[in-house]
């Protein structure tokens, strides 16, 4: 037990106690955390900072508005409901059509329009914000995924999550839903996580419940190897995001919409650590390194640069295929 | 710059606090002498009896039996808190009477009673006295040609006054009584009613006999139960019986406070009296002659002992001070080892529960509650009901459910049951909702394994609250707070692995 302590501690593995005591607490000062813990502010500020997000169709935030909701989507056939201040993912449903006074969900499975109200009403009521406190709910534009993910993601949308820390980007992977994680894109409910090297935008290996695997278990197509579109903007948001909130340690979630190009969907104040599962590597040199450089990093380019010059892994794409 | 100034401030904060803390203690210790350990085998009891009662607005009069010394226990102090009252002790045999009464009183009024008492003998029959006369008890004609075929019955199996009273009890005490004795048993009125027929059909043949009542010395009871059982008299002794066994002996530590059917106050002048009695077991023998020497050597020493305060508070206290090292434990489990619980403080509160229950039982009380209750919020779940209105549902249903299994485990004769009802219901409640949310978002898995983590550290929780050693050592020093608050200040910077991490990082470093 005590050689894994130190194996991990030599492979600058950060954990839970120290990613609270040394950064979030550290650099994420109580109260800038309203504007990532509302996605709503996120939103608006991403738009005044000319941060592309998804469009957001509505915003419920009173029991009364539920009955109105039907209305508002009339003239979607897709779209997203979301907790303002939901975590983890919960309490998001995607949907993807109407038929004869239901909406279809993203698997096929009809929702009446009563189980929507009732569902927009647990929202409401706090059911999936911390601390159970009221919430809103937002009606937003679904995401219609690159077709680069295609081959590997069973129907969810795949996101791109970044820690950026000081306004350095640190450390990235992709996130792709299988069959068993219900189309999220949510590690603990069994989606791939990869790593993504960050001077190329090329996946790594791919880490499926703790498992490396080279191909995704429902669509057998390679994981590794494949080239995120759009990488560098990617990277720009993701630094850009700093300036944004202030957050000095923050996780950056991003999807690549097919005709929009990169959308930040929100930010993260404690992003979780199956990051470093995912790249095979641990945080804390990048962390390291990144505080001592921050200070002399005068612009995002230049921030992108160091992350792009200093946390490549320096494989090609040869050497990911043979491994 | 400015963690490296926050972290030694931390450090110089709990380096005082636990330097506060263990000087206290070692002074104390070594110069006070308190006692390190619990004596086990103290034989000193503190009794306190609370009357409180609401004067109707004239004058008052309350009657409280009082304990004398008897051949097993002896009144070492007795004291009466009752002020504005006249008091007056007077000894209506075999009995030690207290009554006080004022000209006028209105409202609530409390008084009280304290009693020391030591045990002095365990063995002997607790009271000797000389032969009382025997009164007849009245009695109908229908009663006493009952009595006749009774004692008949009874004359013709036994050879002396042991059997005759153990053939008394079995006959009392059968399933389906005879004739006789449901026809005696009908004709009494409240409870007691088979030692008070026993005591009429002893005294209807000639023997003196008494229904003795008192209360069984426990540690750490706020509200003693009354207990009362049978006494007769072989011509020496009165010899006590099991009322509901017959046998000739009763448990050593049941204490007898007065005899006769009369309860143990009685009220003139006022309304709703509640009589509880609390009692302890005097550990603090040792601690008092400390307590003694803390305000000779130290006046602002016997502030902050705990002995000092009334019984029934301490009892609090012994409780309210172990919920930090339950704290403590938490903290332990949750930021070392990385354990995932429901809510932050629900185990600490669970473990609370489990010291009535007891652990095995504890678990599987809470385990069916949190099951049923799952399965009901499930169903609940499809009437796509209101949030705060489900909650309350539940609410009610957690409710419903704990009397009903309360009453199933009595009638299985589990009394172990009963004490459901001491569990946290909002919390259980809210335990019951987080799962199920849980259980819909993560799945079963991840549902099923919070919950075992916030029982088993429920479990630890209350092992370590229950320790009687740590119990008495916090109890007796609380200084020692103090030092587990610096550790657990210094774990709130801990920045090591949690010891699951290892396992969950495993495959980054090729896990052997």
């Amino acid at each position: 037990m005590l050689r894994r302590w130190l194996a991990l501690k030599r492979a600058g593995v950060l954990g839970l106690n120290a990613r609270n005591a040394r950064y979030t607490l550290a650099f994420n000062p109580r109260r800038l955390l309203p504007q990532v813990d509302d996605k709503l502010t996120t939103k608006q500020l991403a738009n005044a900072a000319n941060i592309a997000v998804p469009r957001c169709y509505g915003v419920i935030e009173e029991e009364h508005e539920i009955a109105a909701v039907h209305q508002l989507l009339a003239e979607h056939q897709d779209f997203v409901v979301k907790p303002a201040q939901g975590s983890g993912g919960d309490g998001i449903l995607v949907f993807t059509g109407q038929a004869k006074g239901s909406y279809r969900k993203i698997g096929g499975e009809l929702v009446s329009h009563s189980a929507l109200e009732h569902h927009l009403s647990n929202i409401l009521s706090g059911m999936y914000s911390l601390g159970g406190q009221q919430d809103k709910a937002i009606i937003e534009y679904r995401v219609k995924f690159d077709p680069v993910f295609e081959a590997i993601s069973y129907q969810g949308v795949p996101d791109v999550r970044i820690i950026v820390f000081l306004g350095v980007p640190v450390m990235a992977m992709v996130r792709l839903p299988t069959r068993q994680s219900d189309g999220k894109a949510n590690l603990h409910q069994g989606a791939i996580g990869a790593g993504i090297d960050m001077a190329t935008g090329r996946t790594l290996r791919a880490v499926w419940h703790n498992e490396v695997i080279e191909e995704h278990p429902d669509t057998g197509s390679p994981v590794n190897g494949v080239a995120i579109p759009a990488w560098d903007q990617l990277l720009d948001i993701a630094a850009r995001c700093y300036e944004l909130t202030g957050l000095g340690y923050q996780g950056v979630d991003m999807v690549l919409d097919r005709d929009l190009g990169p959308l930040m969907l929100e930010l993260n104040a404690r992003p979780g650590l199956n990051i470093q599962i995912a790249n095979q590597a641990g945080l804390v040199p990048r962390l390291d390194a990144a505080e001592a450089a921050a200070s002399g990093l005068p612009d995002v380019a230049a921030r992108v640069r160091f992350a792009k010059d200093q946390f490549g892994v320096g494989l090609s794409l040869a050497d990911l295929q043979g491994a | 710059m400015y963690q490296r100034k926050t972290e030694a401030h931390l450090y110089w904060l709990a380096g005082g606090l636990a330097a506060l803390g263990f000087g206290l203690f070692l002074f104390k210790l070594l110069a006070l002498q308190y006692p390190l350990a619990a004596q086990q085998q103290s034989a000193l009891w503190d009794i306190e009896v609370k009357a409180s009662f609401l004067a109707d607005g004239g004058p008052a009069k309350l009657s409280l039996y009082i304990p004398k010394d008897t051949r097993r226990f002896q009144l070492v102090d007795e004291n009466f808190v009752s002020v504005g009252y006249g008091l007056a002790t007077s000894r209506p045999e075999p009995n030690r009477q207290v009554t006080w009464s004022v000209r006028r009183a209105k409202g609530q009024e409390v008084l009280f009673y304290r009693a020391t008492v030591r045990a002095i003998s365990s063995a002997s029959e607790p009271e000797a006295g000389e032969r009382p006369e025997v009164i007849e008890p009245e009695l109908s004609e229908l009663q006493r040609q009952a009595m006749e075929t009774l004692v008949a019955a009874i004359n013709a199996e036994s050879a002396d006054v042991a059997t005759m009273v153990s053939l008394l009890i079995a006959k009392l005490n059968a399933p389906e009584p005879s004739q006789e004795v449901s026809l005696l048993l009908r004709e009494e009125r409240g409870g007691k009613a088979r030692i008070r027929v026993a005591v009429k059909v002893m005294r209807f043949m000639g023997i003196p006999a008494r229904l003795a009542q008192g209360v069984q010395l426990k540690t750490l009871s706020r509200k003693v139960p009354q207990v009362a059982w049978f006494q007769v008299y072989d011509g020496r002794l009165w010899r006590s019986f099991n009322p509901e066994t017959g046998e000739a002996w009763v448990p050593d530590d049941y204490f007898t406070w007065w005899r006769g059917e009369h309860p143990i106050a009685s009220l003139t002048g006022g309304s709703r009296l509640q009589i509880e009695i609390a009692t302890t077991m005097h550990t603090e023998s040792a601690l008092s002659g400390a307590g003694a020497r803390a305000v000779a050597l130290a006046p602002g020493m016997s502030l902050i002992s705990l002995a000092a305060l009334p019984i029934d508070t301490q009892v609090v206290y012994r409780i309210l001070l172990m919920v930090p090292l339950g704290i403590f434990v938490l903290v332990l489990l949750r930021n070392l080892v990385g354990i995932k619980t429901f809510g932050t403080f629900m185990p600490v509160l669970i473990a609370l529960a489990f010291r009535e229950t007891q652990l095995l039982w504890g678990v599987m009380l809470f385990c069916v509650i949190v099951s049923l209750g799952l399965a009901i919020r499930f169903y609940l779940e499809h009437l796509k009901l209101l949030l705060v209105p489900r909650l309350a549902a539940v609410v009610v249903i957690v409710v419903m459910l704990m009397t009903l299994i309360t009453m199933v485990s009595q009638r299985m004769g589990l009394p172990q049951g009963l004490s459901i009802a001491l569990f946290p219901m909002v919390i259980i409640t809210m335990t019951i909702e987080r799962m199920s949310i849980v259980w819909d978002e993560r799945g079963a898995a991840e549902a099923l394994s919070q919950a075992m983590g916030s029982l088993a550290v429920a479990a630890i929780a209350y092992l370590v609250m229950n320790e009687p050693h740590m119990e008495h050592l916090v109890f007796v020093f609380p200084e020692l707070l103090l030092v587990l608050l610096a550790v657990i200040l210094l774990l709130g910077r801990y920045s090591g692995y949690r010891l699951l991490e290892l396992k969950r990082f495993k495959a980054l470093v090729g896990g052997k």
